[in-house]
């Protein structure tokens, strides 16, 4: 084997290593010590092994967030995507109205979350936001404070304003890319609208879209300061999702363990669900 | 019969892409469209197949006026540059989509697609899908699609532009094998002269949205008719210089002259423009019906067996091209032979003046 004579490349790589160390693995294993620890202050240790990782998958309290968790994201990705989509394909091609429309689909996309957490909140208000009073005005009871439908709605609503754009963004950016031969191929083929959209832009799209739904996955699944801002999380626990109730178990209750063992779970579920997407959309690409 | 322009012309807002043209492609043949980039190939192809229309005139396709007739009416079948394929259909389904939008019958759309794949070589990867093939395999099963459809008008626009050497030659030889029976009128456009002249059949050199000439290939080769249509087809580019006639004698320049060629004696003196092709500026080879000129060499390139040398000759840039390896370098002084007898003659608006019957037969592209 050929022995190389020079090592000093090595020393490129370390602040990426001292980085990484930093933002991700010090945390991590942080979160990992006291997930397989019991403490009671002042540094003291007990090593509990994993008491708590069954604790947290043995209660009804994780369980319950964790199906809301999964309706919330299953809900906006079902109205996201489509969505996104349509939008994007109704969208000009070229022309003056191209960058209107770009600037004002990226308009959300530049508002931070606890802004826009704010808006819906006083938007949706009952008595003086003009998307509540305008429902009751219309006779329809709503109370996003009060009542869990609406609570639901206004958060799925807001999430749907907030973040549609990003998925039009990377659909219309797809469609631009889709050379113009094809649709003049279609086009001399005599085929419908219909069938350009289902045999050439649909699977032209599908690596965007593929991102697309990762990282809409990612995001919705993690969502914490929007929620957190409109609604509380309540009423009740109606709108506690997985981020709320674990920020809730950990500086609520200071139950540090348990926090632990659930954020590593919530972590491992991300990535597993993240993987197995991946690879089953990738699975029938060629090279 | 075949595909017909009356006074075509296409604008787009301010700008004219197609100046008024008057063509006539006759079906059953071969016909080229050479022009660079923007000269309006693509434009003009456009129009025949119905993908746009005209801002003024009329096409006609066998003797039938369709020019507000949309595309999906007509019997075209047009294939491009970029492999463009069906991109989760198989081959085989690729190549039966056009048939099973016109709704032919099953068994028989599986004869046909079974044919043409034999015919263009597919057959072993009939069941896979464009993203797993080579790109001449792609733009193979995109030649079938057109072929399958047995359309009367067949527009190819640089088809072989994106393959790799091997693939294009190969293919250039079979097109038009591939068309010849269909009795299809075959349109096929294209940058490269060379590409042209392999093609054969008729030709039409375009520059800047107009038509310059339409021909037989050959014939338009060995004697264009306009000094536009001569640099249009040419690679390397044709060299031109203005030359005198007085008397029976051209001048170059008061010391690079020549005795008028038999044909040329009875042109008025005056001011003309030859055109020499860079085949026809050697270094060495025969001595009969030549002019030496003394060139200052600005770049010499080797091609396998060919030297191509860029030279300052007499004020102008001219490019030379001979057989065998000649190396210079670069502020060498080389004699060149000026092929006078070969040379092209144009008057002052770039109409060819005439060229030599005797020589047109050995005259042959390199």
């Amino acid at each position: 084997m050929l022995k190389t004579a020079n090592q000093k490349a090595w020393y490129f790589v370390v602040p990426v290593v001292v980085l990484v160390a930093f933002n991700a693995l010090i945390p991590l294993m942080t979160v990992v010590n006291y997930s397989v620890q019991e403490t009671f202050g002042d540094n003291v240790f007990f090593w509990e092994g994993v008491k708590w990782f069954e604790e947290v998958l043995n209660s009804d309290r994780f369980h319950d967030s964790f199906l809301r968790q999964l309706a919330f994201t299953g809900m906006i990705l079902v109205i996201e995507v489509p969505l996104g989509i349509g939008v994007a394909l109704s969208m000009p091609r070229k022309g003056p109205w191209v960058s209107v429309c770009l600037v004002l689909m990226a308009l959300p996309l530049l508002i931070p979350w606890n802004v826009v957490g704010a808006m819906w909140n006083i938007f949706a208000l009952p008595d003086i936001g003009l998307l509540g009073r305008s429902i009751n005005a219309l006779g329809i009871d709503y109370n996003f404070t009060q009542q869990p439908e609406s609570a639901w709605m206004t958060t799925v609503l807001m999430d749907v304003w907030h973040w549609t754009s990003l998925v039009v963004l990377l659909a219309y950016a797809g469609l631009c890319s889709i050379p113009d031969a094809y649709y003049q191929a279609a086009k001399i083929d005599g085929a419908s609208a219909w069938s350009v959209f289902w045999r050439i832009q649909l699977p032209k799209l599908k690596r965007v879209l593929t991102i697309a739904i990762l990282l809409r996955f990612m995001d919705s699944f993690m969502i914490y300061t929007e929620p957190f801002v409109l609604t509380g999380g309540g009423p009740g626990n109606t709108t506690t999702f997985l981020s709320i109730d674990l920020v809730k178990i950990a500086l609520g209750q200071f139950d540090l363990g348990p926090a632990a063992a659930m954020s590593l779970i919530y972590f491992l579920v991300v990535l597993l669900v993240c993987w197995v997407f991946y690879t089953l959309m990738m699975r029938h690409e060629g090279q | 019969m075949g595909i017909e322009l009356r006074r075509v012309t296409k604008q787009l807002g301010s700008e004219t892409h197609i100046y008024e043209t008057n063509l006539v492609l006759e079906s059953g043949e071969f016909n080229v469209l050479l022009g660079t980039t923007l000269s309006g190939k693509t434009t003009l192809m456009r129009l025949m197949a119905g993908l746009e229309r005209p801002s003024s005139g009329e096409v006609w396709h066998n003797g039938e006026n369709v020019t507000g007739l949309p595309v999906q009416k007509r019997n075209v079948a047009m294939v491009y540059q970029a492999f463009v394929n069906y991109p989760n259909f198989t081959v085989f389904d690729n190549i039966a989509s056009p048939l099973r939008v016109a709704r032919v019958q099953a068994d028989e759309v599986r004869r046909r697609v079974e044919g043409i794949a034999e015919l263009l070589k597919l057959t072993p990867i009939l069941e896979r899908l464009p993203n797993e093939l080579s790109g001449g395999q792609q733009q193979r099963t995109a030649l079938a699609r057109a072929l399958v459809k047995d359309a009367a008008l067949v527009l190819l626009d640089e088809p072989l532009a994106n393959l790799d050497y091997k693939l294009r030659e190969e293919l250039r030889d079979e097109l038009p094998k591939l068309f010849q029976d269909t009795g299809a009128t075959v349109v096929y456009a294209t940058s490269e002269p060379l590409e042209a002249l392999m093609l054969g059949g008729y030709t039409a050199t375009l520059e800047q949205g107009r038509v310059v000439e339409y021909g037989p290939t050959v014939r338009l080769y060995r004697s264009p008719g306009s000094l536009a249509s001569a640099r249009v087809f040419s690679d390397p580019p044709i060299n031109t210089a203005q030359v005198e006639k007085r008397g029976p004698i051209f001048f170059l320049t008061e010391s690079v002259h020549w005795t008028a060629p038999a044909g040329f004696r009875d042109l008025a003196d005056g001011h003309y423009t030859i055109g020499v092709r860079p085949h026809h500026l050697t270094i060495g080879g025969i001595d009969q019906g030549v002019v030496k000129v003394r060139a200052r060499v600005l770049v010499a390139e080797i091609s396998g067996s060919e030297s191509i040398v860029h030279a300052d000759v007499e004020g102008n840039l001219w490019v030379s091209e001979s057989h065998g390896i000649h190396p210079f370098e670069v502020g060498d002084i080389a004699e060149l032979f000026l092929h006078v007898g070969r040379c092209l003659y144009f008057d002052n608006d770039g109409s060819l003046i005439g060229h030599q019957a005797d020589t047109a037969s050995r005259d042959r592209p390199h």
